[in-house]
């Protein structure tokens, strides 16, 4: 059976910089996989590279065993494979209603029509209003995504991905920026997806991870530099040092 | 075919000339300033009224078709400019042809619609023959002049303590703050010599281009191209792009007349679909 | 407000989305006292049936600039190339009857626009603004050159329009131009705002917006750009052609940059991005244009760089606040 995703051999390097060195990563359907490592490691440059936002040097790109290396970014979105980024990327002037609602026509295929009027169609509506409630948006429905406040815009951000119903979702950085109290929202929709769905994240707090995360992978100057379940990764003195700078101590 | 790509050059010199404080202005400071025709146009006229009418020897006049423009480029920048730095592309474009509408419109209610002429020196007038090759004497004084110009300006980019805070300034202005530089004044100056430089350039092009009230307007597409092409990160890439341009649209011109103006802006188009941030210019679009 | 539950929210959601096409009550005052004009105003008919034309060429760019993002110094081109192609059906007998000359011009410049529109997707806004510029000015040298065609500089003479619908003659009060140029610009205003209300209107915004992001929701950027572009210059082409049939009259004006920069004009004094702006704007263009040209006929353009640096300079933001009221008020009510 395929893997969810899955990079061969990915590789990004412009002038002489490797951001992204022979990465291959295997991500099971299904799973929650996290994807961690010191600034500048490169997972960023990765999600990118997953999503069609930057082409790789080398290496090839699969969702579910196809290829995907050559697709245009909103191509892999209708193929099932959405993101978030780290910092929000929304339409300021639109309300969260209107984000949601493009987000569900255009899954549902009527982003072209030109006629009928947006919201009127009750498929449509039912979808609209379970995201709504799901993430807490509904009581800021009407106003503009410019004037929110950051967590609210933060769970915005993750419910236009989820809107847009994922087999293959990333996550970068989800609870960045979020003040603490505003963070259990965030783990909570995140922790309340299809078990289905596979999950993709890249976070810096260890916490999320370590509770979340059913698998790790580690990367370091761009390439990968370890793997394994939660307990080997935490156990593993080699990631301490990498995350520490403590010289490494041969045993 | 030697004359025509000598007039070509002569052309693009002028043309980097009159263009390279665009290229800077909207480097440094992303801002898109369609009025930079005006300042070469002030040059022109300003070198037609004291040769002309005051009888100022021509060599002197050109100083002072930099210096003027210059002023006023300092003046204007210092006070109605400043505001729009911030503003969107959009409100720069329309503030910036509003300029030149202004200025079209004043100089043609004080001078007339009429082209207007400088009298050149005789000792201008005419060519050499140089192995049966026809060289104008003027052409070559701008070739020489523009010349000039663009080694110094290279110099003073690459060699001069101001020119490592322009280029600083240029690459991230929030870094070169951070540096104690200052922007604000880095910027005045070069508007000021970008601004000089164009009005030398209209002065010295009154000959070759034409000069009327119209000029800003029939020439800012030119100017566009050459920084489009050229790219807004070096002296060189405008440089470059304005040779390329000079000598395609007078080669376009002698051997294809019906379809000769057709080839800069075909030049043009197909430079920007291939690379939008131009030919020779390093960094991304803005 | 919003009540708990599903039933309810569902309920909301519905009609908050439903809303945002109901039509205002400012709206229907708006076209009604407009269709009184054909009754009160016969004086008029001249002067409304240029600010007709004017408007439904200030909505094309509108929906370039306003909803999609694109700025464009030449939107000119497509009028130009719908006026010529209407002066010449006309002229050479191909396209008799006017209305069918119209659609016919319409649908030539939607081709032009759609050729031309791939030139637009990438690059910068000066990228755009120098495409679009030198695309109108290509189109222009070409008019030049090519006078046998185009009558170059005179103008494309002897243009005679037949009666519309074979029935109604265009007379010299301008009665029948007047009737006609406001019946296409309503319809046209209609299937904008079909346009406008609808999820390919609304992913427009998004695009605009954020094309990061639109991207990232599934959105095909590309096409949708190409696809308003076309429309755009489509609109732009008929109001073109009715410029020609109305004035029995077509010349290189129409391609003109000054075309271009007086739309911007309007847009700047009718604001962008709410389909009225166009209109209000080329109202109080229009206007503002035939008072002025009392006073000092020749120096018209000085006055309109005035406008543009006055504005630009205090603010459109503030400018919009002028109209703000009335914006906040079509959009809301």
């Amino acid at each position: 059976m395929p893997f969810a995703l899955e990079t061969v051999g990915a590789t990004v390097h412009f002038g002489g910089i490797y951001a992204v060195n022979e990465v291959s990563l295997r991500v099971e359907k299904g799973a929650r996989h996290a994807l961690i490592g010191p600034n500048g490691a490169g997972k960023t440059t990765l999600i990118n590279l997953l999503t069609g936002v930057l082409q790789p040097s080398a290496g090839k790109i699969l969702l579910e065993g196809n290829d995907i290396t050559g697709l245009a970014p909103h191509r892999r979105v209708g193929l099932g494979l959405t993101r978030t980024f780290q910092i929000n990327q929304l339409f300021g002037d639109l309300t969260p209603l209107e984000t949601i609602g493009l987000a569900v026509s255009e899954r549902m295929g009527s982003g072209g029509d030109w006629w009928r009027v947006a919201g009127s169609r009750p498929s449509v509506d039912k979808q609209i209003v379970e995201i709504l409630e799901r993430f807490h948006l509904a009581d800021v429905m009407l106003e503009r995504t410019a004037t929110l406040p950051y967590g609210k815009q933060r769970l915005l951000e993750i419910a236009v991905a989820i809107a847009c119903r994922p087999q293959v979702l990333l996550l970068d950085e989800p609870a960045a920026g979020v003040p603490e109290d505003e963070r259990h929202e965030i783990l909570a929709s995140v922790a309340a997806l299809p078990k289905d769905v596979t999950v993709l994240f890249i976070e810096h707090d260890m916490d999320l991870v370590f509770s979340f995360a059913d698998r790790i992978s580690v990367m370091v100057n761009g390439a990968l530099f370890t793997e394994g379940t939660p307990d080997e990764v935490a156990n593993d003195a080699r990631v301490k040092a990498v995350y520490l700078g403590e010289d490494v101590v041969d045993e | 075919m030697l004359t025509i790509l000598f007039d070509g050059v002569a052309y693009g010199m002028l043309l980097f000339v009159l263009a390279c404080g665009l290229s800077v202005t909207l480097g440094l400071m992303n801002f898109i300033n369609l009025a930079h025709g005006t300042f070469a146009m002030a040059g022109g006229y300003v070198a037609v009224v004291v040769v002309n009418r005051l009888g100022v020897p021509f060599f002197a006049a050109l100083p002072l078709a930099f210096v003027i423009p210059a002023v006023l480029g300092v003046i204007l920048e210092r006070t109605i400019y400043r505001p729009v730095y911030a503003r969107s592309h959009l409100d720069q474009v329309l503030f910036t042809i509003g300029l030149v509408f202004m200025s079209v419109a004043a100089v043609d209610y004080v001078a007339g619609s009429q082209q207007v002429f400088i009298q050149l020196p005789r000792a201008l007038e005419g060519q050499f023959n140089v192995f049966g090759v026809g060289i104008g004497k003027y052409r070559l004084l701008i070739i020489v002049i523009c010349g000039l110009i663009g080694v110094a300006l290279q110099y003073a980019l690459v060699h001069t303590r101001f020119g490592s805070r322009l280029r600083a300034a240029v690459d991230d202005p929030r870094a070169a703050r951070g540096l104690g530089i200052n922007v604000n004044v880095v910027f005045a100056i070069t508007f000021a010599v970008g601004s000089g430089l164009a009005g030398l350039g209209g002065a010295l092009g009154a000959e070759i281009l034409g000069l009327d009230p119209q000029f800003p307007l029939k020439f800012m597409i030119y100017f566009l191209i050459v920084v489009a092409v050229g790219g807004t990160s070096s002296v060189t890439g405008p440089f470059l792009a304005s040779l390329l341009l000079g000598i395609s649209d007078v080669a376009g011109k002698y051997y294809v007349p019906k379809l000769g103006a057709f080839v800069i802006y075909t030049i043009m188009i197909v430079v920007l679909l291939w690379r939008p941030q131009g030919l020779f210019s390093r960094g991304s679009t803005r | 407000m919003i009540g708990p539950g599903s039933g309810s929210l569902t309920a909301a959601v519905a009609y908050h989305l439903a809303r945002r096409a109901h039509w205002r009550g400012l709206e229907i005052a708006f076209w009604a006292i407009t269709l009184l004009t054909i009754f009160l105003l016969p004086g008029k008919h001249l002067i409304l049936t240029e600010i007709a034309i004017l408007g439904l060429f200030a909505l094309s760019l509108d929906l370039l600039i306003g909803y999609a993002g694109v700025l464009s110094l030449g939107h000119a081109a497509y009028f130009g190339f719908g006026a010529y192609a209407a002066g010449l059906f006309a002229k050479h007998g191909i396209i008799g009857e006017p209305f069918f000359a119209l659609l016919a011009a319409g649908l030539a410049t939607a081709a032009l626009g759609f050729a031309t529109s791939f030139l637009v997707l990438r690059g910068s806004d000066l990228t755009r603004l120098m495409v679009t510029l030198g695309v109108s000015l290509v189109l222009r040298e070409i008019a030049n050159r090519y006078d046998g065609l185009t009558g170059g500089a005179d103008g494309l003479q002897g243009i005679t329009v037949a009666p519309l619908f074979g029935r109604f003659a265009f007379d010299i009060s301008g009665h029948v131009a007047y009737v006609y140029s406001l019946a296409v610009l309503f319809i046209l205003f209609l299937v904008a705002r079909r346009i406008i209300y609808s999820p390919f209107g609304l992913s427009l915004r998004a695009v605009k917006g954020n094309p990061l992001r639109a991207a990232a929701i599934g959105i095909g950027v590309n096409w949708r750009l190409v696809w308003i572009y076309t429309i755009a210059a489509a609109y732009a082409g008929i109001a073109g052609a009715l410029l020609t049939q109305t004035a029995q009259f077509c010349s290189l004006d129409v391609l003109s940059f000054d075309r271009s920069a007086d739309l911007l004009v309007v847009l700047i004094l009718g604001g962008t991005g709410y389909l009225y702006g166009g209109l209000i704007g080329a109202i109080l263009f229009k206007l503002a244009q035939d008072w002025i040209a009392g006073i000092t006929p020749q120096y018209w353009q000085f006055w309109i760089g005035l406008t543009l640096v006055v504005i630009v300079l205090v603010g459109s933001e503030r400018m919009a606040g002028l109209l703000g009221p009335i914006r906040k008020l079509v959009q809301k009510a």
